[in-house]
């Protein structure tokens, strides 16, 4: 493929990875690059491992096999302290939020900070201020998280993801379960924040159309294998019977309707078991 | 058959795993004791919640069970013409045994299952996977500071359990029933001894503090990040302190006052 990622110039680089959940494979030898910034969308239907990539990627979880480098650094094998000086680079955001409940929302922007340097407060209220005007929600500042839609604490932990300037965010379902104005607040937030600040982000999504407007880079995950890859035009135009189910949301094809089971007369047919 | 042993198997192998996991818990949870000395609001924060909130049932529930070791002493002793001796009874049993137990399975009830809920719903909106992501260890910024306040708090409360029971008997004993006063004050003075009463008592309501805190935050952090395991991880830590509690009392008490 011409279009194709070359390693030398990706942020995270995804090599020959596998994992397994009980006896479920979710990753079947899959290599990934992740381009320096530009905004890389990882979609698949649900159940497909998407937020356990992401885990991964944060060093969360362990593969079986394959390695995973993120700005140069294998995240599996760096130590803890060196994970978690990454990680101060790392953003994440969560499909739900993740804010802590027992605490403000400015105090939710501030925690990173509070956490990870010694800045005096009135330097702290600045910056939280100014990462919560970023995302449009400096008048919330003194609600609580159960004050808050699902939209507004996606932003709120959006603002808390780029406190300490990351160099890179990952996004988990940042379009699941919302109304088509925040879906567009969302998609205007994660483009600009992208171009504004240099990131580099992953966006992990089922979400088609948001998705595919803000990518410059897709891969299409079933089954444990990348099924497509390409720019959002190419994907579009894909020929894989895959690619095209996901797209144009058919709802059966290779990714099938029914859960597996056995034959459906003689299952309606046999008698004597509950289930 | 087969399949009996094959379930016990399993079932042994289930909670050593488990049993190890919560070891390795706790040392984990104890290395972060000095990232938390630097920072007391953190820990003060935490003994507000487990231990001032507690005040209130510890308090009531202490002058309960001294009222009615008074009242219970008070008809046992009068029969051998001993009332005067009711002070040394309430304390003795106060301190040495009901204070701590009593107030460490309260504790378990009241701030052990609010911790394990705690963690565990932590645990299932993501808030600890996310401090981990900010690069915030969860165990040194949540579970050190409330083990610790938990193992604080204890004797504090196992303390004040027995100081209100000992007046709450005070008042049902002379109030009530016309022990002499003084005698239920000199008797006790007299016959309570630091080392092998008080001491004794405040070694169980630490170890019993340690074991519930420990109980209550392995079991929030080890729970099925969904409403039916929190439920569920609450129930145990009820369940197991209670026993823990109860087993680690027995074992105490026949190492502490074994040999008089």
């Amino acid at each position: 493929m011409d279009n194709s990622v070359t390693p030398q110039n990706s942020l995270v680089s995804v090599q020959n990875l596998s994992f397994s959940r009980g006896n479920k494979k979710i990753f079947d030898d899959i290599s990934l690059e992740f381009e320096r910034g530009k905004i890389t969308a990882i979609m698949g239907p649900s159940g497909t491992g998407k937020t356990t990539l992401l885990k991964l990627i944060g060093g969360q979880l362990f593969p079986e096999q394959g390695t995973i480098t993120v700005d140069g650094n294998n995240v599996h094998r760096l130590r803890r302290a060196e994970l978690y000086n990454l990680r101060k680079r790392m953003g994440m955001l969560f499909q739900s939020g993740a804010l802590l409940t027992d605490m403000s929302v400015f105090d939710n922007v501030a925690f990173p900070l509070r956490e990870h340097t010694h800045l005096p407060e009135s330097m702290i209220r600045t910056l939280v201020l100014m990462k919560l005007q970023a995302v449009g929600l400096r008048g919330a500042r003194k609600l609580m998280p159960n004050e808050l839609s699902g939209g507004m604490a996606r932003r709120i932990a959006l603002a808390r993801a780029i406190a300490l300037d990351p160099m890179m965010i990952m996004y988990d379902e940042p379009f699941t379960g919302q109304d088509p104005i925040s879906k567009g607040a969302l998609v205007h937030l994660i483009k600009s924040l992208n171009t504004i600040l240099g990131l580099t982000s992953i966006v992990v999504s089922h979400d088609v159309h948001e998705t595919a407007a803000i990518a410059d880079y897709i891969y299409v995950i079933s089954e444990g294998k990348v099924v497509g890859q390409g720019t959002p035009k190419e994907i579009e135009q894909s020929e894989s019977d895959w690619v095209l189910q996901f797209m144009t949301g058919a709802a059966d094809g290779p990714a099938h309707f029914h859960y597996p089971a056995k034959d459906y007369v003689d299952d309606l047919l046999s008698t004597g078991n509950r289930y | 058959m087969t399949e009996f042993l094959q379930q016990l198997g399993q079932n042994t192998r289930t909670s050593f795993t488990k049993l190890g996991r919560g070891t390795f818990f706790l040392l984990q949870t104890l290395s972060g004791t000095l990232s938390v000395l630097p920072r007391p609001r953190l820990l003060l924060n935490q003994m507000y919640s487990v231990g001032v909130l507690s005040f209130l049932i510890i308090t009531i529930s202490g002058l309960f069970v001294g009222m009615v070791l008074g009242l219970q002493g008070y008809y046992i002793l009068s029969d051998f013409g001993a009332e005067e001796t009711l002070g040394v009874m309430v304390a003795a049993s106060l301190v040495r045994e009901l204070g701590p137990v009593v107030s460490a399975l309260l504790f378990a009830g009241r701030a052990g299952s609010a911790l394990t809920a705690e963690i565990g719903l932590m645990k299932a909106t993501e808030q600890l996977s996310g401090m981990e992501m900010m690069a915030v260890d969860p165990i040194k910024r949540i579970i050190t500071p409330r083990f610790l306040a938990g193992f604080l708090s204890m004797p504090l409360l196992a303390a004040l359990f027995s100081a209100v029971g000992i007046v709450g008997g005070q008042m049902v004993g002379s109030g009530l029933l016309g022990v002499d006063e003084g005698a239920y004050w000199s008797q006790m003075q007299a016959n309570i001894d630091f080392q092998d009463d008080i001491i004794n008592g405040v070694i169980k309501s630490i170890v019993f503090g340690f074991v519930a805190s420990w109980i209550a935050l392995f079991e929030g952090y080890d729970a099925i990040p969904t409403s039916e395991g929190v439920s569920r991880a609450t129930t145990r830590t009820v369940v197991n302190s209670a026993f823990s509690i109860l087993g680690l009392d027995f074992i105490l008490t026949a190492l502490m006052f074994g040999d008089n």
